[in-house]
């Protein structure tokens, strides 16, 4: 195009009318027929791999299964042969293929971890099922990729690639908690403000949330809010929106609506309550003391 | 250029690319679009059919007898639209009226058997908001009976305009073009009658 | 805008009940007026209206996100903004001003002196104005809609918004719906039967085609979208199931309505600029369009297509390899005319006399920046990319790409190449030159970073994002487009006014054109030609001025001419006259959409009311307008 600017522009003066082609039979034919050849070219690989791609896996026993539920704004995860029930945070070992089968309990919603796959939409009354294999161990971040009103931007999430010993670990650690139907720190002491924080959460946030694994009518059908056992273990806050330590989660419980505008939580603790920093203090400790051998050291770091 | 109108109006000779009148083009393209429309209805229909959570189903409610004789006396109605576009053709403008009036009156026989047909599956527990049936079905059949009501008024129109200013064979246009448009709502009642009741009961 | 002198001899005639209006100046003028060239210039002046507050909400939006963890807007605000930047530019802004190119110069271009329905044509234009203006209105009655400009159910659900922003949304748009429907039945009807004598189907501009082909897609695709506006109205209103979940309503089947219009869309967009790139590149390379019959049967090659290729909108939703596979392959098919048609742009340019005129800077851009954005259609019509990409910015960048920097660039070189023709003043071409590199340079600022970041993880729609994960110097770039951008849209306005002031006269043929509308004045007189055009070729103005270059037959013409004149000659031209019924009908819909929205039924009623009686009236109000004779009275 350049060429033909430079070569035919009008020089000042010339007047004269160029011949007025009107077209080229071969030339159009030859500009068909190439398109269409790579057109051609680009449609078969692309084909074989869609349907490599999606079509839908047959479960092996070495496939990691997940049911995905996504909710306005938060994810929920059950591994269904392994009996765990968790929020927002997937750990999953690697080199092994990974089978997401997907609905929404609300609206749209879509999964996405770009580092490791494409996304799948979630859609209510229909599943969808994606499934990837991951390489490398690491910590990877994931978000939703459909507009689901409000907050759309703050609900992401981790996906954990482990090697299978560290899988192995995080799966004993769950599966601990739902033999005893009861919260763990798995043997470590606890402190006194670890106490009072147990209490304050049965008081303020076991209403909604759930520490004991799969608890009696929490199915994952029923379960409207992040399931938060072993939450020591993970390494957001949020739906992947702050890294999990005490700072952040303090900042989180003061007031979630500042940190993630019209999310579904209430903010529990009035500006009244003179005992409020303490007392949050003490919830803090508490939820880090969850699945962590060293209750007082609960600082993990996201990638 | 010069606006068609129901009245007759001496227009200069004017070349025109088409012999096809202005306002049938426009009706058949308005055609084509209340074909999409009907299209994407019947569509949404047939996507939910069988999937209400609860009843009444169609199986409950419909009831074929009733509306055979509705769908004859609007399928008449039609025959009688021809009677009426070619009285009026040959000047005959009392039958032009009689026929007129006809098809506008069983048109709206038509609308009574609806109404009655809709009251008594309200009454049998289908509201439009009861089950995807209802939803789909009240929506479908009530656009087409707004469609059959709008193409009423347009008859009656005519018919009164007729008493109001002398027509002639040269405004039939008007006419042919309505009868083209009762014509279609016809043939997509077929098509209604044929997807929701005949269908059922195969 | 004055007109020539009106005949002494005319009379306005009203057979009818009701007298029609037929005032020549002033506001009641432009109410009433059912002349294509007004009603054209109100189209362009309302779509750029909206394309500046589209612009605004853009601007806002891009301020957000220029920083990682900014909060100059809440979620729910910059939900809002780029719903309605969606909607207003498709609906509102980019689309209506196809529409007015085609109002004004279809006609022209095929020597008719009107559209074949003058009042519908007003009606058409009041219905969107309106429409316009209740969509915009919902931002200072309780909240925009914030679903996007898609509105997937179930975000549209009455539970999970019960505000009022999604019911402006469904009855702006079905209200718009309807004047662009009427519209362009109207110019179908107008094109079929109102050409010149001579002026067979492949003698007629390549413009005129696209518009015609557009308008068809108009016509079979709008209705699939106003079903679903209306089934979710009935949702929100009545309690209907049909996107329902809890009630069994499947919300993918919203998703598959609404593309099987929203693709068409599209194309409804681009065809028009199609059409307006088609003129400005012969014009400027004093060429004829290099294969001009290739590029009409391409195009309604596309418009035919342009309906096969809706789910490729969807291959993240689950819809299987064998449906995702076939739409692959339409939507890669759909490529090759595209290709095709550029191929022959390219051609027209090759051993031409290029004039490098702001218009034609701006089709030049066109060729590069749509080109690239189809490169990348292809690279997302294949869905383990699309995988990744969908939901991104860098299908953002893509659609900005075909969109923005396709129609927006057309219709920049469509408005500089015709602005003379209707107003009589030629734009400043220095400042024109200035004005395409900033919208053109900024426009690639914008949006060639989105690409990047888009394929690093930025999904779309997010009001903000997280620091450190790299993004921030592409959104940086990207938000210092827009300020570039708007530096050039304002000397552009500038620019406008300055021609009006003092621009240089344009005079009839200011470019040396080729079609009929330079074949008269500039503005044309009301009755557009003094006689009526006779066609004996393709580009029938040039035919005329220079016959040996493309070897007319200057004695065929004549006498074609002669034989016209003795069979029509002397009959004179009927000139359609005014009404107040369009626009009243308009605002009896404007009210009701209100009046629906707030579920006052009694309101409504009574609107309903005054629209048939507006009808009845516009049935029966007469012929009006005059008859007059333009050769005999010496006009101009």
């Amino acid at each position: 195009m350049i060429y033909a600017l430079v070569r035919f522009r009008r020089r000042r003066g010339d007047d004269a009318i160029p011949t007025q082609t009107h077209g080229n039979p071969v030339l159009e034919i030859t500009w068909t027929i190439i398109p269409i050849i790579l057109v051609v070219l680009v449609a078969i690989p692309g084909v074989r791999t869609i349907f490599r791609t999606e079509t839908i896996a047959k479960p092996t026993p070495d496939d990691v299964i997940i049911n995905v539920i996504g909710h306005q704004w938060w994810w929920s995860f059950e591994y269904p042969e392994l009996g765990i029930l968790t929020a927002n945070e997937i750990h999953i070992p690697e080199d092994r293929r990974i089978i997401l089968n997907m609905t929404s309990a609300d609206v749209l919603h879509s999964f996405w971890v770009p580092q490791i796959a494409g996304k799948r939409d979630l859609i209510p009354n229909q599943n969808n099922q994606l499934w990837f294999i991951a390489e490398e161990p690491g910590i990877y971040r994931s978000q939703c990729a459909e507009l689901c009103l409000g907050p759309h931007a703050y609900m992401r999430g981790r996906v954990i690639v482990d090697t299978e010993d560290d899988f192995a670990a995080w799966v004993n650690k769950f599966q601990a908690v739902q033999k005893n139907n009861a919260p763990s720190n798995h043997g470590a002491a606890t402190t006194s403000e670890i106490q009072w924080g147990q209490q304050l959460f049965g008081q303020k946030c076991a209403a909604c949330h759930s520490v004991a694994g799969f608890t009696e009518g929490t199915t994952v059908g029923e379960a409207i809010y992040p399931n938060l056992t072993n939450f020591g273990l993970r390494t957001t806050i949020g739906a992947g929106i702050l890294e999990n330590n005490e700072d952040n989660l303090a900042l989180w419980l003061r007031d979630p609506q500042a940190v993630k505008p019209g999310n579904r939580m209430p903010n529990l603790w009035s500006m009244s309550n003179p005992n409020r920093e303490k007392e949050i203090a003490a919830v803090v400790a508490y939820l880090l003391s969850l699945g962590n051998e060293d209750p007082l050291s609960a600082h993990v770091s996201a990638r | 250029m010069s606006d068609t109108s129901a009245t007759s109006h001496v227009a200069p000779k004017t070349y025109r690319s088409s012999p096809l009148p202005d306002l049938k083009l426009f009706m058949w393209l308005f055609l084509a679009s209340d074909c999409m429309f009907f299209g994407t209805l019947i569509g949404t229909y047939l996507v939910y059919r069988g999937r209400s959570l609860e009843g009444p189903f169609p199986i409950d409610v419909l009831d074929i007898p009733i509306t055979t004789v509705s769908s004859f006396v609007l399928l008449m109605s039609s025959f009688l639209m021809v009677l009426a576009l070619h009285a009026l053709r040959s000047g005959n403008i009392p039958r032009f009226r009689l026929w007129t009036f006809g098809v506008a009156f069983f048109g709206a026989i038509f609308l009574g058997f609806q109404v009655f047909e809709f009251s008594t599956f309200v009454q049998e527990g289908l509201t439009l908001n009861q089950n995807l049936f209802g939803s789909t079905f009240f929506v479908l059949t009530g656009t087409h009976g707004i469609h059959v009501t709008i193409g009423v008024l347009m008859l009656l129109s005519i018919l009164i305009l007729s008493y109001v200013k002398p027509m002639t064979s040269k405004d039939s246009l008007f006419l042919e073009v309505t009868g083209l448009y009762w014509h279609f709502v016809d043939i997509v009642w077929i098509v209604i009658f044929t997807v929701i009741y005949l269908v059922e009961f195969a | 805008m004055t007109y020539g002198k009106q005949s002494t001899r005319s009379v306005s005639e009203s057979t009818g009940l009701l007298i029609r209006p037929n005032w020549d100046r002033g506001i009641l003028s432009w109410l009433t007026t059912v002349d294509h060239k007004r009603l054209g210039i109100l189209y362009i002046l309302t779509s750029t209206f909206f394309f500046l507050t589209a612009s605004v909400e853009a601007f806002v939006m891009r301020l957000q996100l220029a920083r990682p963890e900014q909060s100059l807007v809440s979620p729910d605000l910059y939900n809002q903004l780029f719903t309605m930047h969606g909607v207003t530019m498709v609906f509102l802004a980019i689309m209506p001003l196809g529409i007015g190119l085609a109002n004004y110069f279809a006609p022209l271009m095929i020597g008719a002196r009107d559209l074949a329905f003058p009042r519908l044509n007003a009606f058409g234009y009041w219905v969107y104005a309106f429409s316009g203006i209740l969509l915009l209105s919902s931002f200072i009655f309780g909240g925009a809609p914030d679903v996007g400009w898609f509105a997937y159910a179930p975000l549209t659900s009455l539970s999970n918004n019960p505000g009022n922003g999604v019911d402006y949304f469904m009855v702006g748009l079905l209200i718009s719906g309807v004047g662009t429907l009427v519209t362009a039945m109207n110019l179908i009807v107008t094109i079929v039967s109102m050409r010149a004598p001579g002026m067979t189907w492949f003698r007629m501009p390549a413009f005129v085609w696209m518009i015609l082909i557009t308008m068809f897609l108009i016509v079979f695709a709008f209705p699939p979208l106003t079903i679903a506006l209306f089934q979710i109205l009935m949702d929100r209103t009545f309690g209907t199931l049909f996107y329902d979940p809890a009630g069994g309503g499947m919300p993918i089947l919203w998703q598959h309505l609404f593309w099987i219009f929203g693709h068409p869309e599209v194309y409804i967009i681009i065809l028009p600029a199609f059409g307006v790139i088609s003129e400005v590149i012969p014009t400027f390379s004093r060429k004829p369009l290099f294969g001009y019959a290739v590029i009409v049967l391409s195009g309604i090659f596309i418009g035919f297509l342009g309906f096969a290729v809706w789910s490729h909108h969807m291959f993240t939703t689950g819809l299987g390899p064998v449906v995702n596979a076939a739409f692959t392959l339409t939507t890669v098919v759909i490529g090759i005319p595209t290709g095709i048609k550029v191929f022959n742009w390219l051609a027209t340019l090759w051993g031409g006399k290029i004039q490098f005129t702001t218009s034609m800077l701006f089709a030049l851009a066109f060729l590069v920046t749509f080109t690239l954005g189809g490169i990348t259609g292809i690279m997302l019509a294949l869905p383990p990319f699309d995988a990744q990409a969908q939901d991104s910015y860098f299908v953002v960048a893509h659609f900005h790409y075909v969109m923005g920097g396709g129609a927006l660039l057309a219709f920049f070189s469509g408005v500089y190449y015709w602005f003379p023709k209707m107003t009589g003043r030629l734009l400043n071409e220095r400042v024109g030159k200035w004005v395409f590199a900033l919208v053109v340079g900024g426009f690639h600022l914008v949006f060639f970073p989105q690409h990047f970041v888009g394929l690093l993880g930025m999904p779309r729609r997010v009001q903000s994002y997280e620091a450190g994960l790299g993004w921030e110097i592409y959104n940086q770039l990207s938000t210092a487009g827009t300020w570039v951008m708007s530096v050039g849209a304002l000397i552009f306005l500038i620019s406008i006014f300055q021609a009006f002031r003092n621009g240089k006269v344009a005079g009839n043929d200011p470019w040396d054109g080729r079609t009929l509308e330079w074949s008269t004045t500039s503005p044309p007189p009301y009755y557009n030609f003094v006689k009526d055009p006779v066609v004996t070729s393709l580009d029938s103005w040039w035919a005329k001025k220079y016959p040996e270059s493309v070897h007319a037959d200057v004695d065929h013409q004549a006498e074609a001419e002669a034989n016209h004149q003795a069979e029509y000659g002397g009959a004179g031209v009927h000139i359609p006259g005014q009404s107040w019924f369009p626009f009243i009908a308009a605002i009896a819909i404007f009210f009701g959409g209100y009046a629906f929205i707030y579920d006052n039924w009694w309101l409504a009623l009574l609107l309903l009311g005054i629209l048939l009686v507006s009808c009845y009236a516009w049935a029966l109000e007469g012929v009006g307008g005059k008859h007059i004779n333009p050769e005999s009275e010496g006009i101009a």
